[in-house]
């Protein structure tokens, strides 16, 4: 089967994330980049359903030129080859990056192919705009279910498994598909030095999107307001255990 | 006009789109609601008392159950036909994948997870404060389109009553529903066991990689249990496969926003702190003083969990029995 | 119940800045010697603030060719096997080159030294111990069985409990130093430390030490001094796991392996392989580049992994381990770890500011024992374990303190951490930082420079090739021996002796002692009396107890002042002794003349007749006598006219020839250099004179002791032979280890004097000892020790051109000391048949050279 897996290079941060002085973007100075935790979930998914059922698997990205560092890191971990839309403006909005990706998709499927199944992240890390893959379905005209937690494909159809308040919810959806994941589907593995050497030499086309920007638009970044608390140690060891249920009736969850 | 999602199950409301309703009311606009389904029809009178005018009724063959196709389809369909200023859901995941699914159909952008809105509803922009990186930012947006699509994170505004109660009046909306969009509709489900769930429990017992191993994690139970609670873990949990990836609070796990959080042998990474920060009440329990859940936390006990955490559930035992 | 850790006590009499290995072993440190009264901070949470300990590789590989580097590691492990956090797991160092199979012959030989079991291994023996490694690309290993790995984050955390638990030292985490206060000093233009000023308040100290890694010159610098180290990249990957590792149960049950010609180690941690490399591009960091805890995706000291630069090395590491391709990469950093210019630790008292202490730049392998080293040096005003004069932060000159000079060095020795560094060795970068005021004449001279810190100096000058030829001097057969090192060397030495030469000593550091205080502190720091005016005492400092600091000479230049003259790698410590000491009531001052003076040396048996062309003085016996400054006017003129410049003629030797230190002014140096030239060159036969004769083979003929070669702390006079008959009335520093030195009788140890009887090596090869700790053994080949573990090594040696033979020094235990007695020295792993000549050196033993 063929398989497309869309991925974004965001930073990883620590537990504190700075912002530029114009308060356009995270400072990454000192920062890493890594692709978003569900779509790590996603390039897993996309190499088990390949290993599982042969094909070829492509991880497409848009974003700066130093995005390829991504792609190349998903090919180290079983993708075959690698899209790069370099973008040299900034993040894009959602609707323009699904738009975008469509037209790249299209062009890919028109040279090599329909993807019998296109996967995404649930939503990126950094920006949260959970719509991207939505659109990019919606635009191709095929189903699409996002948050999933299970993933196999079988007699030409994705079984999709989210979980939801009342319990698993289970979907079928008919190939080609499009599939957002969730962290928890798989546990990705991590690349082997093999794997990475070769994905060093591996092929990653590289293009110039274009594309019309929507209706949202993000005016500056800040800090949510700093959650000091003044704590109150109840004690050290057990015996501090009398307090803290004295704290709980207090709250009255001891009933 | 305020058109707000109404989230439910086969018929039983989902009470997170409380929180959307009481967030619609601010605009000042009136507040009509959509519910999805025939199933949905009882929970008009559920929706007076949030001050709603008007609840559109969409029925059709394939909105007997969850599709999130469908119920965008109707979503879409409903804004072509009342011409809503602002489209506003709960920021669940149903709630962010409708109007995903909604936005994509109209060609209008769609914002997820606004904590505030400003200005006024009919206006050619809405200005807003939205989540990012699951909180740990927050950015100002403007979102410009005829009909604003939104939701409101989940846990960012505490749902009430409106001081008025709406007439929340009946209204057929006649959609037209392509019969193949039922390709993406809930085709299988297993049901939890009654219960309650790391999202609703009113107390959450978190173990993270002090914990140290998936034994470690008997004593966090017998608390949950003595306390009607679940057990939460952090990421490092899952990641050394102590736990289910299904009991990880955080970004990529399940937000939590129970009466009193137990964080035992969490650090406080930014990952997991996200997931938890809607908690009404922290005590931390760790052996260093000075780890970010400590200085969170309202209360700390500073010691070993796995000392710590045995005479708490004594002690409320021993109170039970007395 | 609150917080009530969230403010700081308002004094201490110590505060400890850092809470990584040195600093938790500091304090556990002091609070064994008795300190009480300490607090301990660290910005960062406990028990992992997020420094360099935080991730270190924590392995420990006893072996160094440094002294100070390998004793201090062997210490340092034997304190992690003290609290038993350690595991001894063994290692091996691999060759896959001839070049490295040399080295680990060096490394035998170091091993032996310092008395670290040790031996070589065919490639056959290194895959018997481990199995899985490619042994068809290997040469042999070097498998040494004490290698340990240690837990850096607990040995800590004991110490630091211990501190707790016995001083009641209180320790402040997430606690940021944000000033250092100080006051002026008025006498000595130090500052001195007054308190520290952190977000939990200021804390008022008497002794503030910064054992903050690679934050410790960004937290010097609040107190107006330098810590000079760069945080630098040490790149680490873990992989795995693997099967044939986890079977180990997760112990570590393979020895590490150190794959020395590609700058990389693997080394076993529970089920996987950490791979850690110093192969890669330099990549240095500004301290203040270094995220927050709060703002690093791991640590602060764990920062993003740049794949790029490791990807060679992935390469290499598959190749000698071919498991290694196909596990995973779970972690891969970045990690910092402090880089120093010198490639030494920064350790002591900061020479700036009073009462604030360096113990930075140490690695978790020599933790423990440096923070030891610093905890003694507060105590005791010197460490006892070792002579720490190479860690010594006053070392440092100011061309060595910025940040230019600490990257480019840092750039430059980052890739030799596995390197093959030869003792003589040169620094590429940051050359002619200070030079002579005859530089250019040297350079035309064709001087080949070698640095001493910041000084170029001429080891030898290629316009002397023609000596070679005259003296009919070979090249050495092997490349080692040769490398740095020139015969041109061996023709100076010898027209120094027919002739005479002339040696450009301007390096030397000269601080004038003045005021009514002078004479009495003077005397105070030596142990010989200081003279009368005109007079100069070449005498020891001692420390408190009774080894050597020092060793100089002290010229009493006026009733009222004293010039100490010492040498280039010694100034800086010198000085900052001399500061320490001072009467802070301004009885005394001290001024630093190095620059003001240039001091050019003549020597050798035409030295008398060639310096009488420039003067009219008696330069006999009696007008300048040996020990004596005669000061006079010489005519510099070059024309037969008549250029007098002012010049104080100090009659010593240092080569065991006749002559003289003759200080000028520094600009009159050239006419001098030019004077002595014009007059000299053809009619006494003088060639300027390079420090390879200076320093080492006219030295060492002669037997004289170098400060930091055969004088260090670890002895005292009385060993080093520099006892005089009479102890001076005054007291002075150490007087009272020295007298009871003097009491406790005949010395265990003298320094001692040796020949090589036959320097072929098994190859027939003749090989020439480089001065670099070899060790000296019994003839049946036992390493000898004394009863303080103090190991009998190579402290220097040389080629003696006078004496045809090769002469090193040692100290031996007086039963060996007997002229005739016969031994044997290691170099490059064999054995050499030694001599004892006696405790001077063979060159003229009566000194008829030196006398009228």
């Amino acid at each position: 089967m063929r398989i497309c897996v869309c991925v974004k290079r965001v930073p990883a941060p620590g537990s504190k994330i700075n912002i530029t002085a114009d308060g356009q973007q995270v400072d990454t100075t000192n920062l890493g980049f890594t692709t978003s935790p569900h779509e790590e979930c996603a390039v897993e998914a996309a190499a088990q359903l390949v290993e599982e059922h042969g094909g070829e698997a492509t991880v497409l990205t848009l974003g700066p030129a130093e995005a390829e560092e991504q792609l190349r890191y998903a090919i180290s971990v079983g993708m075959h080859r690698g899209v790069l839309l370099a973008t040299a403006d900034g993040e894009w909005d959602p609707q323009r990056t699904a738009r975008a990706l469509t037209t790249a998709i299209t062009e890919l499927e028109a040279v090599d192919g329909p993807f019998d199944l296109i996967l995404f992240g649930n939503e990126s890390a950094d920006a949260g705009g959970f719509q991207v893959g939505i659109r990019v379905a919606h635009a191709l005209g095929r189903p699409m279910v996002n948050g999933a937690k299970g993933l196999s494909v079988a007699d030409g159809a994705a079984s999709v498994e989210r979980e939801a308040d009342a319990g698993r919810e289970t979907y079928s959806l008919p190939l080609p598909a499009v599939v957002g994941v969730k962290e928890g589907v798989n546990l990705p593995r991590y690349p082997t030095m093999r794997g990475r050497l070769a994905s060093k030499k591996a092929e990653v086309a590289s293009n110039q999107p274009s594309a019309d920007a929507g209706g949202l638009a993000e005016q500056v970044l800040k800090s949510p307001p700093e959650r000091t608390s003044q704590t109150i140690v109840l004690g050290t060891g057990p015996d501090a255990a009398p307090a803290v249920v004295d704290v709980l009736e207090e709250l009255g969850v001891l009933s | 006009m305020i058109l707000v999602l109404i989230e439910h199950d086969r018929g039983s409301l989902a009470p997170a789109s409380l929180e959307a309703l009481t967030a619609a009311r601010t605009f000042g606009d009136a507040v009509e609601a959509l519910t999805i389904g025939d199933t949905a029809d009882g929970l008009a009178a559920d929706l007076e008392a949030y001050g709603v005018t008007v609840v559109h009724q969409a029925h059709d063959d394939v909105l007997g159950d969850y599709g999130p196709e469908a119920w965008g389809e109707v979503v879409a369909q409903a804004v072509r036909a009342l011409s809503p200023a602002v489209v506003l859901a709960t920021g669940t995941d149903r709630g962010n994948e409708v109007l995903a699914q909604a936005a994509a159909r109209l060609d209008l952008p769609f914002a997820a997870n606004a904590i505030e809105l400003r200005g006024s509803a009919d206006a050619d922009t809405l200005d807003m404060t939205r989540v990012r990186w699951g909180g740990s930012l927050l950015e100002d947006a403007s979102l410009t389109a005829p009909t604003k699509l939104v939701t409101v994170a989940h846990h960012a505004v505490d749902a009430a009553p409106a001081d008025t109660p709406g007439a929340a009046t009946p209204s057929l909306l006649a959609v037209e529903i392509d019969p193949s969009l039922a390709r993406t509709v809930v085709s299988g489900r297993v049901e939890r066991e009654a219960g309650v769930t790391l999202a609703t429990a009113p107390v959450v017992v978190g173990g993270g990689r002090g914990v140290g191993s998936a034994d470690g994690f008997a004593p966090l139970q017998e608390l949950a249990d003595e306390l009607g609670g679940v057990v939460g873990c952090s990421r490092a949990v899952t990641n050394n496969g102590w736990r289910n990836h299904t009991d990880q609070v955080g970004q990529t796990g399940t937000r939590i926003a129970p009466d009193v959080y137990f964080a035992c042998g969490i650090s406080g990474a930014i990952q997991h702190w996200v997931g938890a920060m809607a908690s009404k009440h922290i005590i931390a329990i760790n052996t260093d003083q000075q780890a970010n859940m400590v200085t969170k936390a309202g209360h700390a006990v500073i010691g070993d969990l796995h000392e710590v955490v045995p005479a708490i559930t004594a002690e409320i035992r021993r109170r039970k029995s007395a | 119940m609150s917080d009530a850790s969230s403010t700081v006590p308002s004094s201490a009499k110590v505060v400890i800045i850092g809470a990584g290995i040195v600093g938790n072993c500091l304090a556990g440190h002091l609070a064994r010697l008795g300190w009480t009264d300490m607090v301990l901070l660290d910005k960062g949470p406990l028990p992992n603030p997020g420094g360099s300990t935080g991730h270190a590789s924590n392995f420990i590989f006893p072996v160094d060719h440094n002294k100070e580097m390998a004793l201090l590691g062997v210490q340092s492990a034997n304190q992690y096997r003290d609290v038993d956090r350690s595991v001894d797991c063994g290692g091996i160092e691999v060759a896959r080159t001839q070049e490295r199979m040399d080295e680990l012959q060096r490394r035998m030989t170091s091993a032996t030294a310092w008395g670290v079991e040790a031996k070589l291994l065919t490639p056959a023996e290194v895959k018997e111990l481990v199995p899985f490694i490619n042994d068809e690309i290997i040469l042999g290993g070097f498998y040494c069985p004490t290698v340990s790995v240690v837990d850096s984050l607990d040995t800590g955390t004991l110490f630091r409990n211990e501190a707790i638990e016995t001083t009641g030292m209180q320790v402040f985490a997430n606690t940021e130093v944000l000033d250092i206060e100080t006051e002026d000093e008025t006498a000595t233009g130090r500052q001195r430390v007054t308190a520290v000023v952190t977000d939990k308040g200021r804390i008022e100290a008497e002794y503030v030490v910064i054992a903050c890694g690679v934050w410790s010159n960004r937290i010097a610098n609040m107190a107006g001094a330098t810590i000079p180290l760069v945080p630098a990249v040490h790149q680490m990957a873990d992989v795995g796991p693997m099967d044939v590792l986890v079977e180990t149960n997760n112990e570590i049950g393979y020895p590490i392996v150190r794959d020395m010609d590609t700058f990389c180690y693997e080394r076993q941690s529970a089920g996987s392989m950490e791979v850690g490399s110093y192969a890669h591009r330099p990549i240095l960091h500004h301290p203040d580049e270094i995220p927050s805890n709060d703002e690093a995706a791991l640590s602060p000291t764990e920062m993003p992994f740049t794949q790029d630069d490791f990807d060679p090395q992935m390469e290499q590491a598959i190749e000698l381990m071919e498991m290694l391709g196909d596990a995973e990469i779970k972690y891969a950093i970045n990690g910092l770890l402090s880089l120093t210019p010198d490639a030494m630790p920064c350790l002591g008292e900061c020479p700036d500011v009073d009462g604030l202490w360096s113990a930075a730049a140490v690695w978790v392998k020599e933790g423990p024992g440096m923070a030891q080293v610093v905890a003694e040096w507060m105590t005791y005003g010197y460490p006892r374990v070792i002579d720490a004069h190479g860690a010594d932060i006053a070392r440092f000159y100011d061309h060595e303190r910025n940040d230019e000079h600490i990257w480019a060095r840092a750039s430059e020795h980052f890739n030799k951490t596995y390197g093959i560094v030869h003792p003589a060795e040169q620094w590429e970068s940051r050359r002619n930082l200070q030079v002579s005021p005859l530089f250019s004449r040297q350079e035309e001279a064709g001087a080949f420079f070698f640095q001493a810190r910041t000084w170029e100096r001429p080891q030898w000058y290629e316009s002397n090739a023609d000596l070679v030829e005259r003296y009919g001097i070979a090249e050495r057969e092997v490349e080692w021996d040769n490398r740095w090192w020139s015969p041109i060397t061996v023709g100076e030495h010898l027209n120094l002796r027919e002739h005479c030469g002339m040696v450009d000593l301007s390096a030397f550091h000269l601080f004038d002692l003045e005021g009514p205080g002078a004479v009495e502190f003077a005397d105070y720091l030596c142990v010989n009396k200081i003279g009368p005016v005109g007079r100069a005492t070449y005498t020891p400092w001692l420390t408190p107890d009774g080894g050597f600091h020092s060793d100089l000479t002290m010229q009493r230049v006026d009733d009222d002042c004293v010039n100490v003259v010492t040498g280039v790698f010694d100034g800086g410590r010198d000085l900052a002794w001399i500061k320490h000491y001072m009467p802070k009531d301004g009885s005394v001052t001290v001024t630093d003349r190095t620059l003001d003076y240039s001091t050019l040396g003549l020597w050798g048996p035409k030295a008398p007749a060639l310096l009488a062309e420039l003067t009219d003085a008696d330069l006999s016996h009696e007008g300048s006598p040996y020990g004596g400054i005669v000061k006079v006017q010489l005519n510099v003129a070059t024309d037969g006219g008549t250029q007098l410049i002012d010049a104080a003629l100090f009659r010593i030797s240092y080569v065991g020839d006749s002559g003289w230190e003759i200080y000028v002014d520094w600009d009159d140096a050239p006419k001098l250099w030019d004077a002595l030239m014009h007059h000299g060159r053809d009619a006494y036969g003088l060639r300027p004179t390079g420090g390879g004769v200076y320093g080492s083979s006219g030295r060492i003929e002669k037997g004289y002791r170098l400060q930091g070669a055969e004088l260090e702390s670890e002895y005292n006079p009385l060993e080093a032979g520099l006892d005089r008959p009479k102890v001076k009335s005054a007291d002075f520093i150490g007087k009272e280890a020295y007298l009871a030195a003097r009491e406790a009788g005949d010395p265990e140890v003298l320094m001692c004097c040796l020949t090589v009887d036959d320097d072929h090596d098994s190859q027939g090869r003749r090989r020439f000892f480089q001065g670099g700790n070899e060790p000296i053994m019994d003839l049946d080949g036992n390493v000898i020790f004394d009863s303080h573990g103090r190991v009998s090594r190579v402290t220097s040696a040389t080629y003696g051109p006078s004496v045809g033979q090769q002469i090193l020094m040692a100290y031996l235990p007086r039963e060996l000391a007997e002229p005739g007695t016969k031994l044997q020295a290691m170099y490059w792993n064999e054995r050499y048949p030694v001599t004892v000549v006696g405790t001077d050196g063979p060159f003229d033993p009566d000194n008829t050279r030196l006398k009228p």
